[in-house]
């Protein structure tokens, strides 16, 4: 199933894929920055810092090396305490337009997925980032969709809530 | 689903075991007994979770009063459908912080590495 043009939302930008038959979750999102700009912000620490993690935490890089072959760890601080911590390896780093890395939560040593995110140039300054992710099976799939509730507790239901009602 | 009730929902499904005990009644009905039986705990601790996916509707007691089987209520669709549009939400609010990272870039002037950039 998916999320399309024709999904009531407010907030239409960002589009989720899942698929009903494959472990893969798609998310397509368009920048008003060119490709060199977007995927800057991608693997520049200082950057990524600014944006990257949950909303209320606050990120620390322990580790990033964006090259092919490089790897990274980073984990999500709430009050100064790691709440989560994720790491990874970056499989190619194909400057302004792929980026392929590994992608596990240290709370699930055995999960890991794959996270491609294609940087395609759709002209006048602007960029489309498809980010595909596949896991081991659909039950990992739709753990990960659901984990977001998680966060959600941790972040305060409120919040999300409020996002709901704008909705 | 009203917004009430979709927090509700949410808030019942934010624990691996309940979202598990929600995959098996997907397949059919099943007593407490055998929705326990996977599991390392006391039938009490999943009746426990079994009260709270019926407070938020997602479950109810079939009418067989000896075995009392569980039926899940809600459409599993829909409740894919929810969480793919949470996942969204967040994913969208992490953008709008990447957009204004970009954003600041051009504040900043930093000079951009271009490669063949002609167009």
């Amino acid at each position: 199933m998916s999320t399309n043009a024709t999904h009531q939302t407010t907030t239409p930008e960002t589009k989720i894929e899942a698929d009903p038959n494959l472990p893969t979750i798609r998310i397509i999102r368009d920048f008003d920055a060119p490709p060199d700009k977007v995927f800057r912000a991608w693997i520049e620490p200082e950057l990524v810092a600014q944006w990257l993690g949950p909303k209320s935490t606050e990120m620390k890089i322990d580790q990033w090396d964006a090259r092919t072959g490089g790897n990274y760890r980073y984990a999500a601080l709430q009050d100064g305490e790691e709440v989560a911590a994720f790491y990874g390896s970056f499989h190619e780093v194909r400057p302004n337009e792929r980026l392929v890395q590994t992608f596990t939560w240290e709370g699930m040593p055995d999960g890991v997925s794959l996270e491609t995110m294609t940087f395609e140039d759709l002209g006048d300054g602007r960029t489309r980032t498809i980010g595909l992710s596949v896991v081991e099976n659909l039950e990992g799939r739709d753990a990960i969709m659901a984990s977001g509730m998680e966060v959600g507790v941790y972040e305060g239901y409120e919040k999300l809530d409020a996002l709901l009602a704008n909705g | 689903m009203s917004e009430d009730r979709l927090s509700r929902v949410f808030a019942a499904l934010a624990d691996p075991t309940r979202r598990d005990i929600v995959a098996r009644l997907s397949v059919g009905d099943a007593t407490v007994g055998q929705l326990a039986a996977p599991y390392n705990v006391s039938i009490q601790a999943v009746s426990k979770h079994l009260k709270v996916l019926e407070d938020a509707g997602l479950v109810t007691r079939s009418q067989d009063a000896q075995r009392r089987p569980r039926h899940l209520e809600a459409d599993v669709f829909d409740l894919m459908t929810a969480w793919i549009e949470r996942y969204r939400r967040q994913a969208e609010e992490r953008y709008r912080r990447l957009d204004a990272v970009l954003a600041s870039m051009d504040d900043e002037s930093k000079p951009i590495i271009n490669k063949g950039a002609a167009s």
